[in-house]
């Protein structure tokens, strides 16, 4: 098949993004053993896993970290050959990761930082760089949306911010993009109750039934707040288990031995 | 990783120098070489008085004596000073007073280097000197500052006109003996810029000069002399490029300055002269002294230069604060990439009670290049409570390059407070990935982190410069991942 018509077919079937056979490995070390994985547009999909299981990793190969190495396998995202993709482009193609640890970058403020990002994904589809009273009324109205504290955006990313600040500022950047696919990678860690419920509003407000999101977490914590359409079980490096969200609920009890 | 790494500064730093171009123009040079009658030509040309030639002379057996200082952290190959033309200048007046009078062909190349002369099409509010080579091409807004009293020309202009201020200030601060490089400066030097701000003025634009070195063969030797009266305020900003040869230009430049009482200078440089190709063939050797003393009480001198051309740079602009409540600062960004070699830094000499200095050095190397940070603090007996703060960071884009930190610290005084903070880093991948994640390619992101870290220097830079220092910074590292 032609990839025009590979494309065509993942529209008509509202596929968005499936994994084939993904092996993947790290300095050597095969962390991925074959994970087959199909996500529709307006899903939601957990993936949960005990410490080690290769859901980071999972995470970091779906956008592009060149630390990881894919040995075998494919993804299709919107039909395309995602591996063939520069991290930057995926994200331009609509790809979203919040991470699990967000990185400092010193002196570039959030504005500065936020307004390149835009205007390279409005460069990418042929638009005319975004005007600066444009801007920020888009920065308003994503801060009111996700409810962060407007101070933040004033500040050098992610420097000198607390565990929640940080990953509230995620969820923000997120707002501002509105990904077609968003990864939450480990959101909910560090966070107490009521920046937890912040977050998962964010993140609800924010779908729509063509976006899909990926939410990795090793609690069912989370899932209470955000609640999946299917829970995947990683072990090992592939998939062992498949339900949906009363899985989470089993896994909370019964811990993860039971499936090894 | 390190081979993407390389692959990527390999097949990026190949950015063009922008200003590589040369003028066509008819030039007027003596010949070759360095001997007594060299320096003898250079003060005929200029219809000296005696007493300037004779500092040229004095200086001139004074360099005799004196060997290419070797402490500098760099490779200096053998400079032939026989094979340098001491003067060069577009064949034309020396002087114009209209605009109509200057060669279409050089307001053409300032125009190019975006430095327009034409008053009305010049940033709002800057008064620029342009040299040229040897000489001293166009000042503008010569009359509205005239109208305050405010002297702003040519050196040789000041050497006519204003002789007894000349023979006061200079060499008082960097005598000719102060060092080889200023000894040779002092002998044949050919032009730049005089600033007299006379007492209670605050001059109202920024004053600016722009060097351009264009003919072939031809070392520049310019010297800035800034005095700053009484209660006055001055902001000079210098910027300074040269076409793209082959072989090695030698830059040689000294700068003077002085602030009386309470008076305030702001000097910021943007360095830009030809840093060689990307296999480090050809580009400007920089070697220049500069140093301002604060000689009134409650008096300060900022110093603020992003460096990111040259071969080859040995600078250390200098305060000495004398006054009592004097402050001295030190602002930097220097840039190397390719084969590109920097030893850079500054001297705070506390001599008065409560004088305060800052130092804030932020150097960048990519490539091969090699970037040193060289201070010294000194505080002498009667300097009470005298203070200074001073932070060195370097970050690191790639593995083949190298940073340096020699900070010296000589201190007399034991009601004195120095500080010192250093620290070393690399742009981390993580950082790279984080901004690739969000749909910023490698590049855009390198300018975007360096910028940030340079961001505390940038911002002491005037207005209208600091968006063109970060285009600077961004082009000058283009490719170079780390």
């Amino acid at each position: 098949m032609s990839d025009n018509l590979i494309i065509d077919k993942y529209k008509t079937d509202n596929i968005m993004l499936q994994i084939k056979d993904l092996h993947a490995s790290v300095d050597g070390k095969e962390i991925l053993k074959g994970i087959n994985l199909t996500i529709k547009a307006g899903e939601v999909h957990a993936i949960m896993g005990p410490n080690g299981s290769g859901k980071s990793t999972l995470s970091a190969v779906l956008t592009g970290n060149e630390r990881f190495q894919v040995t075998q396998g494919e993804i299709r995202y919107k039909g395309k050959n995602l591996l063939e993709m520069a991290p930057e482009i995926r994200s331009r193609e609509g790809i979203f990761l919040s991470f699990q640890y967000p990185v400092e970058i010193p002196g570039v403020s959030m504005v500065n930082f936020m307004k390149t990002v835009v205007n390279e994904h409005r460069k990418y589809k042929g638009l005319d760089p975004i005007s600066a009273s444009d801007f920020l009324k888009l920065m308003r109205d994503k801060k009111e949306l996700v409810g962060i504290d407007s101070q933040l955006t004033n500040r050098p990313v992610n420097e000198g911010f607390s565990g929640g600040e940080k990953k509230k500022n995620e969820i923000y950047q997120m707002a501002m993009l509105e990904p077609t696919l968003a990864i939450l990678d480990e959101t909910d860690s560090g966070l107490d109750i009521d920046a937890l419920r912040i977050v998962a509003n964010g993140v609800n407000k924010l779908r729509t039934k063509d976006n899909a999101t990926i939410v990795i977490t090793h609690y069912q914590r989370l899932l209470e707040y955000i609640v999946p359409d299917f829970v995947h079980v990683l072990y090992q490096g592939s998939i062992v288990k498949t339900g949906t969200k009363e899985l989470a609920l089993e896994l909370e009890e019964k811990g993860y031995d039971w499936l090894k | 990783m390190v081979t993407d790494n390389d692959k990527i500064i390999d097949n990026l730093t190949q950015s063009e120098y922008k200003y590589g171009f040369t003028t066509e123009i008819e030039t007027k040079t003596i010949p070759k070489g360095l001997s007594e009658e060299t320096v003898r030509q250079i003060s005929k040309i200029k219809n000296e008085p005696e007493w300037m030639l004779e500092f040229r002379l004095k200086a001139y057996y004074k360099f005799l004596t004196m060997k290419c200082p070797d402490w500098a952290h760099l490779n200096i190959p053998e400079i032939d000073f026989q094979d340098i033309i001491y003067y060069a200048a577009p064949k034309q007046q020396a002087k114009y007073e209209s605009l109509d009078e200057v060669d279409p062909v050089l307001i053409e190349t300032f125009n190019k280097l975006g430095i327009p002369l034409e008053e009305q099409k010049i940033f709002a509010g800057v008064a620029v000197d342009a040299v040229m080579d040897s000489i001293s091409v166009k000042t503008t807004f010569k009359t509205t500052l005239a109208e305050k009293g405010i002297i702003f020309c040519s050196f040789s202009e000041a050497v006519q006109q204003h002789p007894d201020l000349v023979k006061k200030y200079l060499g008082k601060v960097v005598p000719p003996h102060d060092n080889y490089f200023a000894a040779l400066n002092s002998a044949v030097f050919s032009d730049g810029s005089f600033v007299y701000i006379p007492k209670g003025v605050r001059c109202p634009m920024e004053l600016s000069t722009y060097f351009r070195i264009n003919a072939i063969n031809t070392g520049q030797f310019e010297r800035t002399l800034i005095i700053a009266d009484d209660d006055s305020y001055v902001s000079y900003l210098e910027g300074c490029t040269a076409p793209m040869r082959d072989e090695n230009q030698l830059h040689a430049a000294v700068v003077e300055i002085f602030a009386e009482e309470r008076a305030s200078v702001k000097y910021s440089t943007v360095q830009n002269w030809y840093p060689g190709d990307k296999n480090g063939v050809g580009g400007i050797y920089n070697f220049v002294t500069k140093r301002g003393i604060c000689r009134g009480e409650s008096s300060k001198i900022s110093w603020t230069q992003v460096e990111t051309g040259s071969a080859i740079t040995w600078k250390y602009p200098s305060c000495i604060l004398k006054g009592d409540n004097s402050v001295g600062e030190f602002y930097s960004v220097a840039v190397t990439n390719n084969f590109q070699q920097a030893d850079t830094g500054t001297k705070m000499i506390h001599l008065g009670r409560n004088s305060k200095s800052t130092i804030v050095s932020k150097g960048i190397s990519a490539g091969k290049s090699q970037n040193s940070y060289r201070g010294l603090v000194k505080v002498s007996k009667k300097a009470d409570n005298s203070r200074n703060f001073s932070q060195c960071d370097s970050l690191l884009l790639g593995d083949k390059c190298g940073a340096h930190t020699f900070p010296y610290i000589d201190i007399q005084n034991d009601t004195s407070i120095v500080e010192h903070e250093a620290t070393t880093s690399k742009i981390g991948e993580d950082q790279l990935f984080y901004c690739n994640q969000r749909g910023i390619d490698t590049e855009v992101a390198i300018g975007l982190i360096v910028n940030g870290y340079a961001r505390e220097v940038l911002n002491k830079l005037p207005m209208e410069f600091a968006v063109e220092a970060q285009k600077l910074l961004q082009i000058s590292l283009e490719g170079s991942v780390g």
